[in-house]
């Protein structure tokens, strides 16, 4: 469950949890959260939940929303984001208590049933998932959606090109272009002539590894010939590939 | 009618980094040009058998009606070309079959699958699909996505609540609107698109696509498509590389050649010889 932590000069006055489709923040009473504050307007703004994600909406204030230090119009919200309002900061929290060891659960695909109450708009806020689980299952799958709030990052925030930390090139030995370095910079380089014989290097969190993808015969590496399995690299390895022969290194 | 030479169909599937079992299930025959994939969910093992009935019983039955019926003509009752009221009415049966195994044993209560099926027939191919389960062609070098998602961030893209760009933070990735076995009736989506030599087809469960970004699903298809098996195994280790968080499982199909459909007398015994 998200939550937002309202504090003024690194004082904490409340924590709100995000129970609601709409959470409205403002100087006016009728607000769910109310600060009053001169510099917060009648109708500042408000944070809209959808299941695990909030978004931020300014409401055309005076002195505007800030997040992170920029002001904003519209802002999808992210763990620990800080909206200022004034001297008033609220933190946003989206985690869940139960951490990391139950968050391959909390990823299960799920099925929101075509027609049923958008979850978030439901009014109970105690079990605001469980209308999106099939009802057979409703109490089981209830639990497993409640937290999808991991304090994961998000799967694709992680860039997919996760490379190793070193960097690597291939220096030609032999053959017309000897001399000439390549830098192993992407995360697959194909060596070789295409429909004579290609090997591909593939840059991997693990270090760079060759494998074989096509041709009759195979790449040699430090004069043994490899086989359909990848072969890790290691610094200052030969490669013989399509009578070429190059040199494998690590760049500082 | 036999497709036998003009499509090279390799596959992968892998439980991941985190999830003990595999709940994808994954089919192909290249002769009768179909590719079947889904991604099933519910407690235990229950996932694991709603995908499987999902895949069996439309591989297992398209295979036989393929016998008998030639998917480009058009059923002179329904009005219908054969190759959707085909796949129209398996997708039909396996619901069922999920449905009412789910609604009468207790262990597989609320299981269901997503599904995406690619029929090719006639220098074309049907897709149909349930779910987040996606197809992508590659062609030149140009990577597409055919299908679009049945989830709550693909609806939420489409209303302009959030950009596809935001959608990728979303903690709402895992709710699809669509899945079968849930209901006692589903709706597929199904689309036919022109098929071209050298395309690459990939099928492919959100445990590849949430992980591995389209520009290097891309790259891989376009570095190793002279080695198709290599490149679904590829994809499959990045995945795993990037932290495997679902089961990932992916078909690729490559379109060698032509494959018209062989009307007439001539065009018939003309195919008994390729």
């Amino acid at each position: 469950m998200a939550k937002l932590i309202l504090s003024m000069d690194g004082l904490v006055l409340k924590e709100i949890n995000l129970t609601k489709e709409r959470t409205t923040i403002g100087r006016k009473p009728h607000n769910d959260i109310q600060i009053d504050n001169l510099a917060v307007s009648g109708e500042h703004a408000v944070i809209v939940t959808i299941l695990q994600d909030s978004f931020l909406e300014d409401l055309g204030s005076t002195n505007g929303t800030v997040v992170n230090g920029q002001s904003i119009k519209k802002h999808f919200l992210q763990n620990n984001d800080i909206i200022e309002l004034g001297k008033y900061k609220l933190k946003y929290v989206n985690e869940t208590p139960a951490g990391m060891a139950k968050a391959a659960d909390f990823e299960k695909t799920m099925v929101l049933r075509p027609g049923a109450t958008r979850p978030a708009a439901s009014a109970a806020p105690a079990a605001p998932v469980a209308a999106a689980a099939p009802a057979p299952a409703a109490a089981k799958a209830g639990d497993t959606v409640q937290g999808p709030a991991t304090t994961m990052p998000p799967a694709a925030a992680k860039p997919a090109t996760s490379a190793p930390q070193k960097s690597a090139a291939l220096q030609l030995l032999s053959g017309a272009n000897a001399g000439k370095e390549l830098d192993l910079t992407k995360p697959l380089t194909t060596l070789g002539k295409p429909g004579v014989q290609v090997a591909v290097i593939t840059r991997r969190p693990q270090g760079f590894f060759i494998t074989h993808v096509e041709g009759a015969s195979f790449p040699v590496v430090n004069g043994k010939p490899l086989d359909a399995q990848a072969h890790a690299l290691n610094d200052h390895d030969v490669i013989e590939l399509a009578g070429v022969k190059m040199e494998f290194f690590l760049k500082a | 009618m036999s497709l036998s030479g003009a499509l090279e169909i390799a596959s992968c599937t892998d439980p991941g980094m985190v999830r003990a079992h595999n709940e994808d299930s994954i089919a192909s025959d290249g002769e009768k040009g179909l590719v079947v994939l889904a991604d099933g969910m519910g407690g235990y093992n229950a996932g694991e058998v709603a995908s499987g009935m999902a895949t069996t019983v439309i591989i297992t039955e398209l295979q036989h009606l393929l016998d008998k019926r030639t998917p480009y003509e058009t059923d002179a009752a329904s009005g219908q070309v054969i190759a959707h009221q085909l796949l129209h009415e398996q997708i039909a049966k396996a619901n069922t079959s999920i449905y009412q195994a789910a609604q009468s044993q207790p262990q597989y209560a609320g299981m269901g699958t997503t599904l995406v099926v690619a029929l090719f027939y006639d220098n074309k191919m049907t897709v149909a699909h349930i779910g987040d389960s996606r197809l992508y062609r590659m062609r030149g070098d140009e990577l597409k996505q055919i299908t679009k998602d049945h989830s709550l961030l693909q609806e939420q893209i489409d209303s302009g609540v959030i950009t596809p760009q935001q959608a990728k933070q979303s903690q709402n990735k895992n709710l699809v609107t669509r899945a079968l076995g849930i209901d006692p009736i589903v709706e597929p989506e199904i689309h036919d698109h022109e098929t071209q030599p050298g395309d690459i087809y990939l099928l492919c469960s959100d445990g590849l696509c949430d992980m591995v970004g389209d520009e290097d699903i891309g790259l891989a298809l376009q570095t190793l498509s002279s080695n198709l098996k290599l490149c679904a195994q590829h994809l499959v280790q990045t995945a795993n590389d990037n932290g495997g968080r679902d089961n990932i499982s992916v078909i690729l199909v490559r379109v060698l050649r032509d494959f018209p459909a062989s009307r007439g007398i001539v065009g018939k015994l003309m195919s008994w010889f390729r």
